[in-house]
């Protein structure tokens, strides 16, 4: 009898690919776990204020410019903002160029270190922009109805 | 005699035949409205400007190098548990495209990070990722041809596709369980897309292209893997019968 004999290699080889995807799989879901909070591209204000980042060592901080802190130091290339994420800022300087989409009330991610003072020194701030696309006639008629904010999640 | 192993193939061709017209023909009129309307008719976003373009081919590409290789997996694993000579001719044919789709993605997503976030590269978790994603795809070709038996290879790469498909949730949730300099989905979310009509119409409409172009390349690539097999299989036995006519 042939048939039967293939039937069950191919019965036998589909348990040990499903076995095999099951250990697997929780094998990739442990370590993703352990990663957890450990594989993050950015710092946030609030971890500055608890302590739970670095001094003086070379890390990135994300947040959104703080509304009315881009100062720009008179007669040096100097930046001077505060990053917030809306509960806790951190002021940063920067000098250098910032990227188109740098203003106020926008995503950015700076490279740097925190000095001992608290101060962040940028050696490098990239733009992050939101998950919303629109164009800019529905920005301004959203705005103006006071249904959205940059920086918010977009209405429905 | 298992009879579905030699019928398959010769089903392939014939639904392919009926197929192909279709999905060419209709690839050309969905990629030529994309472009049309996203180049010409979609309007400019309200803070990147005209540089919001190349999200049209940037996202329907990113969305087929996942898509591609999930359909690779699913013949990797029809491969190696019903030895299926069809799935083992499919995820050899396609892999090529789907290392293709996730070039595409990564350079012009380059292209678009230097203007918007101010960095052709950054290693946060989704960029990583994708990165990964394409050395997948590479050492699935070249494990596919390292041997002189073409089963072996086709075997051995399976169990590469198996093991990378982990890769894919990865890819896909790396903007929610990790902060990254990506921003999160747009439009493949819970609730409501993040992206205004305009810019959506043209957007799917790129992705149904781009998913009618996978499919007619995939049809014409399967079916040259399988003439090109058929034609080592006639060498062979003609070699075969040579050596007899020798002997007697």
């Amino acid at each position: 009898m042939k048939l039967p004999r293939a039937r069950q290699a191919k019965r036998r080889r589909l348990m040990v690919l499903l076995l095999a995807a099951l250990g697997l799989g929780t094998a990739a879901a442990l370590t993703l776990t352990a990663f957890d909070d450990h594989l993050v591209f950015f710092h946030t204000p609030s971890d500055v204020a608890a302590h739970k980042v670095p001094v003086d060592r070379q890390m990135r901080i994300g947040g959104l410019v703080e509304e009315g802190s881009v100062e720009r130091v008179a007669g040096s290339p100097v930046i001077r903002f505060r990053v917030t994420d809306l509960e806790h800022a951190v002021p940063v300087t920067y000098q250098g160029v910032l990227p188109d989409l740098f203003r106020e009330g926008q995503g950015v991610v700076a490279n740097g270190r925190l000095g001992a003072d608290g101060t962040f020194r940028a050696a490098e701030v990239l733009a992050k922009h939101d998950e919303n696309y629109m164009p800019s006639e529905v920005a301004e008629a959203l705005k103006r109805s006071g249904r959205w904010q940059e920086g918010a999640a977009k209405p429905k | 005699m298992n009879w579905h192993r030699y019928a398959s193939p010769a089903n392939f061709k014939r639904l392919s035949d009926r197929l192909l017209p279709w999905a060419a023909g209709g690839a050309a009129l969905f990629l030529a409205a994309g472009v049309w309307s996203g180049l010409v008719v979609s309007p400019a976003d309200y803070q990147q400007g005209e540089t919001v373009r190349i999200m049209y081919v940037h996202v329907p590409a990113a969305w087929m190098s996942m898509f591609v290789y999930a359909n690779m997996a699913v013949a990797a694993a029809a491969a190696l548990v019903w030895r299926h000579p069809l799935a083992e001719v499919a995820g050899r044919a396609i892999a090529p495209v789907g290392a293709a789709f996730t070039f595409l993605c990564l350079v012009t997503g380059s292209l678009w990070g230097k203007p918007m976030w101010g960095t052709w590269w950054v290693w946060d978790a989704r960029l990583t990722s994708v990165l990964i994603l394409f050395f997948v795809y590479l050492a699935y070709m070249a494990l596919n041809a390292a041997f002189d038996e073409p089963e072996r290879g086709a075997r051995a790469s399976a169990v590469l596709a198996l093991v990378g498909a982990i890769n894919l949730p990865v890819i896909k949730f790396s903007v929610d369980w990790w902060n990254t300099l990506h921003q999160p989905a747009s439009v493949t979310r819970l609730d409501a897309p993040a992206i205004d009509p305009s810019m959506l119409a043209p957007l799917l409409a790129m992705a149904i292209g781009f998913t009618l172009f996978f499919v007619a390349v995939a049809f014409v690539r399967i079916r040259a893997e399988l003439v090109e097999r058929r034609l080592e299989a006639l060498r062979h036995a003609r070699v075969a019968g040579e050596a007899a006519a020798e002997r007697t």
